[in-house]
């Protein structure tokens, strides 16, 4: 049967493409979520209070005055102290820069990591692919905490050490999405035209995976950076993580739990502040996502 | 117009709503489809064509919204309806089959559970009685070994076999009209001459009406007896199938026709249409084909064209063809030419 | 279906082997000689050696890890380095109380998880869809342990309906399975929604309304059992989670389970039985991963044509 002419110019409905369209594009998308926007300036926010917060605020983070232990908040002292008189607001805003650190540093170190490992093992396919990925199944082998658990058990508490446990936690993830990602662009007939022209696997990678990739990466990225504060904050909490007289916020959270029956406000703030930073790059993950991926928002 | 139609559809508008921004899918679009009769509707990817047939069944999800006009069945207007009289009227008097029967089956349901449910949901027929009447059906739109197939999942199935439990379900409980929304675009050609055939020979033994939806001249020309062809939202030409091929008298039409090859005459070339479907926001404000139209004048572009009766079931929306034509005296003389 | 059982538990083998280096590897490269901290600091070296013997210790490497999986497929992990117990005698009657803890806490994020997540979808835009997403986002960006410290204030404190710490008693169950349920009733809310809202939206629930069939069955009958198949694949992952979740929310409520003797353990430098709990941990894993691909194939019988 014949067609006509112009319904031929129209191409199937399903063939939206998974690559990053225009800049301008994405941005008016990303624009358009108010939650992301939201979450973005929340994000920028912290990190300016991390950076100049300490030299605005007044108190010292490790000052203690027994004296004024377990004080309730007050307009001397906004969340309260804690069991050694510390002030609790100093303290987290202090912390605000460990907290930050940890998420940011983590997860370049495991996207470091973890995205060369996944472009190669897409890309070249093959044993050098299998053997990746088996390595890449054990890892995620040990669920949630347990692999930054684990590694922090052989390491030693510190906060260092939590960053590297946290980055080897990532790398599954990161590999996962690069390796996928670059098998989908990999097939793509322009890759295929321009190794034909002769171009090489590092500028076909540099140039033309890497660019196509990025999305899915940023968004899981941003997401995890939200997972890294909360293990974080958790191995801190089991003692394992920054070491008391840390403002670390989970060891803030560690350090006041023997207070918590009669001064509640201690592990209060802390965790809400925890909560606050994990909201925003959640949020602004989610943003990310929606606004990168339109498939996925209807 | 015909006194026996068994819908009419007039006026209808259905838009669809994007943070404040207006999208007039339906832009009051009128035609009758006459009792036991085909209508076909013809029209590009955009045209609204698709959006008019769910119209009809109140079918247009968010952010669509039916916002005017009539539907009327049997003299009764279906919008004024109940959701709860809807129900009673989809998949029992009014059915309709898609274009995709790769993904318009559930993937979870077999066939027979999917078939029942038409039986079980206008008639109260369980599982047992269900099953029977499913196999009948499925005998009835040719699927061999219809006892086994009731049992299968979708994907078991091949595309032409999905479309033919498609069409088995929608004319389960003998719907009085059929809507097949291009029923073949998906499939191979071989497998779309049979679809076609056997939606034909059902309508015969049913006796029931049906509207045809495709892009496809060549479908239109086999089943229908009589054609809109619509363009942005709006029916253009309204004619009786053979005059439309014979005379067609609106310049998309026309254009249409130019484009497709045909056998029994000699031809040069094939002529396209010009250009493509402007976006809503680039439509014009007058003629929505003025765009693209070899013909048009400043008038076209700003004034928006009635349409007006030309013969006894025939209509057309084009300046051409009325008093207040403004452009070449010749092209009203001698019509849009057909160089196929 | 079974030549896809087996193709998977071949696959597993690999795996299980990776875990096994991984977790033997854990030993090794902590610092300091299990055997000198095993003697004491100031034990003559004929003691040290003796003890490295009697572990194995003066073997090489492959011979130790031969022997280490020989012994762990016998669930015979060495022994505490506090009290020279076996390391089986203090997971034994703990194991049981973590299992417990996950498996209720997975059944509580199922359950609030698949709820929100349908009232959600069907109300998809409304004011109790928006809310309920924004107590998902807020589940999903809570510390564990601080939602247990805080629900620790608030009923056992405060109101004292709960007691603050232990296991056992119905009671006693209630708050710490909230703790360590809440993030994966989150996950799967968030889950659950998407996925119904992209079910809702294919061409087979058109279908199913043309039919004339009532909105309730459309989403019921045909949009939900769709929509559920990939909340599945997140199941198994979620009980991961939690499993290794209970080493927060043990240490919060001072439940004697197998999470708070990781903890214990490592603070103690107790490695035999770090090693052991995470071994097994991620054996339990693995297999609760196999079973759900499984449960998954089943479910989506579209699968099966590759």
């Amino acid at each position: 049967m014949s067609q006509t002419s112009e319904e031929m110019v129209y191409k199937p409905k399903k063939t939206e493409s998974h690559r990053i369209r225009s800049l301008k594009d994405f941005y008016r998308r990303f624009k358009k979520n108010k939650a992301a926007l939201v979450g973005g300036y929340t994000i920028l926010i912290l990190i300016i209070v991390s950076i100049i917060g300490p030299f605005i605020v007044t108190g010292d983070p490790a000052e203690q005055d027994f004296a004024n232990r377990l004080a309730t908040p007050s307009a001397d002292n906004w969340f309260g102290t804690d069991h050694a008189g510390r002030d609790i607001f100093t303290r987290i805003i202090y912390g605000m820069k460990l907290t930050l650190a940890v998420g940011f540093s983590s997860v370049i170190l495991g996207g470091l990591l973890g995205i060369p490992l996944g472009i190669i093992s897409g890309y070249y396919g093959g044993k050098i692919d299998s053997l990746i990925m088996r390595v890449m199944d054990v890892l995620l082998a040990f669920p949630g905490i347990l692999l930054a658990l684990a590694i922090v058990s052989v390491l030693g508490g510190s906060l260092i050490n939590v960053i590297i446990a946290i980055a080897i936690f990532s790398i599954p993830g990161f590999a996962r999405i690069a390796r996928g990602s670059t098998l989908a662009t990999k097939n793509l007939e322009y890759i295929d035209a321009i190794r034909a022209l002769g171009a090489k696997d590092t500028r076909i990678i540099f140039r033309h995976i890497m660019p196509n990739i990025l999305s899915p990466l940023i968004v899981n990225a941003t997401l995890f950076i939200a997972t890294a504060i909360l293990t974080a904050a958790g191995l801190s909490f089991l003692g394992l993580g920054a070491q008391p007289p840390s403002s670390e916020w989970g060891a803030m959270l560690n350090g006041g739990r023997d207070f918590m029956f009669i001064a509640p406000h201690i592990s209060l703030f802390p965790g809400l502040a925890i909560v606050l930073v994990v909201l925003a790059f959640n949020i602004f993950g989610d943003g990310l996502r929606d606004a990168l991926d339109p498939k996925m928002k209807k | 117009m015909q006194s026996e139609s068994i819908l009419k559809v007039k006026d209808l508008k259905t838009s669809f709503f994007d943070e404040g921004n207006e999208i007039k899918a339906v832009d009051g679009v009128t035609f009758d489809v006459p009792q036991g009769k085909t209508l076909g509707i013809v029209g590009e990817s955009g045209s609204g064509k698709s959006i008019s047939a769910l119209s009809i069944l109140q079918l247009i999800d968010e952010p669509g919204k039916i916002i005017g006009g009539e539907v009327i069945f049997k003299g009764k207007n279906l919008l004024e309806n109940s959701d709860k009289e809807m129900r009673k009227i989809r998949g029992n008097q009014i059915s309709m089959i898609f274009q995709e029967p790769m993904t318009s089956l559930n993937p979870t349901q077999t066939v027979g559970q999917q078939i029942r449910e038409a039986y079980k949901t206008h008639q109260g027929i369980g599982k047992k009685e269900g099953n029977k009447k499913a196999i009948e059906m499925l005998k009835t739109v040719g699927i061999p070994s219809p006892e086994r197939r009731i049992d299968q999942y979708p994907f078991e199935l091949s595309g032409g076999m999905r479309q033919r439990v498609m069409i088995a379900m929608a004319l389960a409980c003998k719907p009085e009209l059929l809507i097949a929304d291009e029923p073949t675009t998906a499939l191979d050609v071989t497998i779309q001459a049979q679809i076609i055939e056997l939606i034909k020979e059902l309508q015969k033994d049913l006796g029931m009406s049906v509207i045809m939806i495709t892009h496809d001249l060549g479908v239109i020309a086999e089943t229908c007896d009589y054609v809109a062809v619509m363009y942005g939202g709006k029916v253009v030409e309204y004619r009786d199938v053979i005059t439309l091929f014979k005379d067609p008298k609106h310049p998309y039409t026309v254009g249409l026709l130019n484009s497709l090859p045909r056998h029994d005459i000699e031809q040069e070339e094939l002529i396209p249409i010009k250009g493509t479907v402007p976006s809503p926001d680039e439509m014009p404000a007058g003629c929505r084909f003025a765009s693209r139209c070899p013909f048009a004048t400043e008038h076209c572009f700003v004034n928006l064209p009635e349409l007006i009766d030309i013969e006894e079931n025939g209509q057309i929306r084009c300046w051409i063809y009325t008093d207040e034509w403004d452009g070449d005296q010749e092209v009203k003389v001698y019509e849009p030419e057909r160089t196929s | 279906m079974t030549t896809y059982i087996i193709r998977r538990l071949l696959q597993l083998i690999p795996v299980l082997i990776g875990v096994s280096i991984l977790v033997f590897s854990l030993m090794h490269l902590t610092p300091g000689n299990p055997a000198l901290i095993l003697a004491g600091e100031h034990a003559p070296p004929e003691t040290i050696r003796a003890i490295e013997k009697r572990l194995g210790l003066d073997q090489p490497l492959h011979i130790q890890y031969f022997d280490f999986l020989k012994n762990a497929v016998q669930l015979e992990f060495g022994t505490s380095m506090r009290d020279r117990l076996p390391v089986i005698d203090h997971i034994k009657p703990r194991i049981g109380t973590t299992i417990a803890l996950a498996i209720y806490s997975t059944i509580f994020s199922i359950f609030f998880g698949l709820i929100i997540g349908i009232i959600s979808a069907v109300r998809k835009y409304s004011f109790s869809d928006i809310s309920l997403m924004i107590i998902a986002l807020f589940g999903l960006s809570m510390p564990n342990f601080w939602l247990g410290i805080i629900l620790i204030q608030f009923f056992s404190l405060k109101l004292g309906w709960f007691p603050p710490s232990g296991w056992g008693e119905l009671s006693q169950i209630v708050m710490p399975v909230i703790t360590l349920g809440t993030a994966g009733a989150a996950i799967i809310a968030r889950m659950t929604r998407s996925s119904m809202l992209e079910v809702i939206s294919q061409d087979y629930i058109r279908t199913a309304r043309a039919k004339g069939v009532s909105e309730r069955i459309v989403i019921y009958r045909h949009a939900l059992k769709n929509a559920l198949i990939p909340v599945v694949t997140i199941v198994g992952l979620q009980f991961g989670g939690l499993l290794a979740g209970t080493v927060l929310t043990e240490s919060v409520f001072a439940i004697n389970g197998m999470g708070k003797l990781v903890v214990d353990s490592i603070t103690a430098r107790d490695f035999p039985i770090v090693q052991a709990c995470v071994l097994i941990i991620a054996v339990i894993f693995v297999f609760v991963n196999l079973i759900v691909d499984i449960t998954y194939r089943v479910l989506n019988k579209r699968i099966e044509l590759d």
